[in-house]
């Protein structure tokens, strides 16, 4: 293990950040307090924080639908995102965004999209202007085993093929695209497979161990910024709530995801790694647990609190030069 | 001095020299740019002397498309070329939900220059998914300029301007017009600002609204009417979007009667838009209904008989011109 004690409490600590964000948000949502639908990565931490903690903050980040975890990973601000979430003034959107359009372009995250896939071009481009511009950043893209099948993702990684762009295309198999498994939709056991018809490295790696994801992700990374191209790598991992809150989830067995929860749970699995590395004590993991839940009931209250914008403020942000 | 003329394909390339030269962030992206510098000849001058400022991408619309949106979002000014208009269809995803939305959807957070330059129209025989007018979808995407302009120095002064811009534009520029030439500007700050209209001809009996393709056929339609006593005003839009309103208004208010023409079919096109426009906002300065002058309601056909009995031709336009003014 080459990570210090600090960086792997740091990230066992934004694995519980993201678990109680979205365990808030999905009782948010039940609560009502949450328009619209939200789409939570509860089971998925090891895969953001793996690869996002690889990152430097000038480093860029697309993500998805799904991308909580991915922001939050990448440093996001908790009470923006809250805010945002419950359509408020004060969230990273002025409430325009909401949960699949959370942007934070300080932190190099060029946006959730709510469009499968949407990501992976803007993530290229985003690759190029490094090149153009002569900086050695890298780009993450985030997509799942869904929008693998999308031909924007044949058409990304060609060209991050060709013109050797850093650019990670971080594709996160969770079982199921919707409500269609994987194994249904894809051509290929293994997504990672597809990387050598773009002539990049694809990686497969358990997405649910930190640990590997971590390594994984530093080697995609120093690659990325030594000049040496792109990289294909895909987490396996597993959803462990629907689709959307509310998902009847009629398409699968509810002992498959209790097998999963109980036996395959990345915050346990690390937890139990660093218990066994003494990195980790009963109360030390306590206290981050409770700290964590605390920092989140800050973000709550401060979402709770701040105003909704006014309705003519729908017309603001269009343009630079109306 | 002699007025220079230059052609459209001329006028675009210089523009472009003298951004490129300007600002560094500057550069192209597209299909087959580098060995033939553009296939309609469009930026001359630019391969040899901005190397590896423009690029040649595989055929993959898609993320051509999506690259300039990246770039655009992460310090550089990019120019995508489309090749044919038409095209756009491979990237409506990332021209229309992302380009367009992106701004706003983040509440302000960022800007995105982004210039998606766009070869349209027909009468070059190339059938019905190469000469299409495609304008009015853009129009109807909130985030989005337009911009279409009918002569060389527009090109030049509205080019330059959406490059400058820090919003994503649209940039529409007829293929069968790259040739044509015109008198522009060597003024390297020469600019059209985007969302100024011309009058082009003064004209007291009615007034064309028109851009693009369409202000040829109404400069041909008002020399016709001229000898017969009707004398037309020709307002050029130049940009769609945003809409230089009070030009227009400042026309029909001394004319009283409207044409719109463009090549685009009929409905659905710009011309609904602004006759919707113009009853509202001047219905009592109308002496006639607004009439529109476009292509019929088909896709663009192949064989030349059949394109030409399509496209508006320039007869109808001096025909509604009579109509608006009973004559």
């Amino acid at each position: 293990m080459t990570l210090d004690r600090e960086e792997l409490l740091r990230m066992y600590r934004t694995m519980v950040c993201v678990r109680q964000f979205e365990t808030l948000a999905g009782e948010y949502f039940a609560a009502g307090k949450i328009p619209g639908f939200i789409h939570l990565s509860i089971g998925q931490e090891a895969s953001s924080v793996g690869v996002c903690s690889a990152l430097r903050s000038d480093d860029f980040l697309t993500t998805t639908h799904r991308g909580h975890g991915h922001l939050i990973a990448k440093g996001a601000d908790l009470d923006r995102m809250v805010a945002e979430l419950l359509g408020k003034r004060t969230g990273y959107c002025k409430g325009k965004g909401g949960s699949m359009h959370i942007a934070d372009f300080a932190l190099g995250i060029l946006g959730a999209n709510g469009v499968v896939a949407g990501g992976l071009p803007l993530a290229v481009g985003a690759g190029l202007s490094i090149k153009l511009r002569k900086t050695d950043q890298v780009v993450v893209s985030f997509f799942g085993d869904g929008a693998s099948n999308r031909g924007p993702v044949h058409e990304a990684m060609n060209m991050a093929g060709i013109w050797r762009l850093p650019v990670i295309f971080c594709v996160e198999n969770n079982g199921y695209a919707s409500t269609t498994p994987v194994a249904r939709a894809c051509s290929v056991p293994d997504l990672a497979l597809r990387a050598a018809g773009y002539g990049m490295p694809g990686v497969t790696v358990d997405g649910n161990d930190v640990l590997a994801v971590r390594e994984a992700a530093d080697q995609a990374v120093a690659r990325a910024r030594a000049g040496q191209g792109p990289t294909f790598l895909e987490n396996k991992t597993y959803r462990i709530r629907g689709h959307f809150e509310g998902d009847p989830q009629k398409y699968r067995e509810e002992a498959e995801v209790q097998a999963w929860r109980d036996k395959n749970d990345p915050l346990q699995r690390f937890a139990a790694v660093l218990r066994k590395g003494n990195v980790l004590t009963q109360d030390l993991q306590q206290g981050i647990w409770d700290e964590v839940e605390a920092q989140i009931g800050q973000a709550l209250a401060f979402a709770e609190q701040s105003p909704y914008p006014e309705p003519k403020e729908a017309l603001e942000d269009l343009l630079v030069n109306p | 001095m002699a007025e220079r003329r230059l052609s459209a394909s001329a006028a675009l390339a210089e523009a472009l020299r003298e951004e490129m030269t300007r600002d560094e962030t500057i550069f192209i992206l597209g299909e087959d740019l580098v060995s033939h510098s553009g296939i309609f000849g469009q930026f001359k001058g630019i391969p040899e002397n901005f190397p590896g400022r423009i690029i040649d991408a595989p055929i993959s619309e898609t993320c051509v498309a999506g690259c300039g949106v990246g770039a655009g979002l992460t310090g550089m000014r990019p120019l995508v070329d489309f090749h044919f208009s038409d095209f756009v269809t491979c990237a409506m995803d990332e021209l229309c939900n992302q380009a367009a939305k992106i701004r706003y959807m983040f509440g302000g957070q960022v800007k995105l220059p982004l210039v998606v330059w766009c070869p349209d129209g027909a009468g070059l025989r190339a059938a019905a998914q190469h000469s299409q007018s495609l304008e009015a979808w853009f129009v109807h995407t909130p985030g989005l300029k337009v911009v279409v302009p009918s002569e060389p120095a527009d090109v030049k002064g509205l080019i330059k301007s959406s490059l400058r811009d820090d919003d994503p534009v649209m940039f529409f520029q007829h293929k069968r017009l790259f040739a044509k030439e015109g008198p522009v500007p060597e003024d390297a700050d020469f600019i059209i600002p985007l969302g100024q209209a011309a009058i082009k001809r003064p004209g007291a009996d009615l007034t064309f609204l028109t851009y693009g393709s369409g202000y040829h056929l109404c400069l041909q339609a008002a020399e016709e009417l001229a000898a017969q006593d009707i004398l037309a005003e020709i307002v050029d839009l130049r940009t769609l979007k945003p809409l230089d309103m009070e030009t227009v208004a400042h026309s029909i208010q001394n004319t009283n009667r409207a044409v719109v023409v463009h090549e685009a079919c009929v409905t659905g096109g710009f011309g609904a838009e602004l006759a919707a426009r113009i009853q509202v906002e001047l219905f009592d300065y109308l002496d006639a209904p607004v009439l529109r002058v476009g292509a019929k309601d088909v896709p663009i056909p192949f064989s030349p008989v059949l394109e030409d009995y399509v496209l508006p031709s320039v007869a109808e336009v001096i025909e509604a011109a009579r109509a608006v003014t009973y004559r």
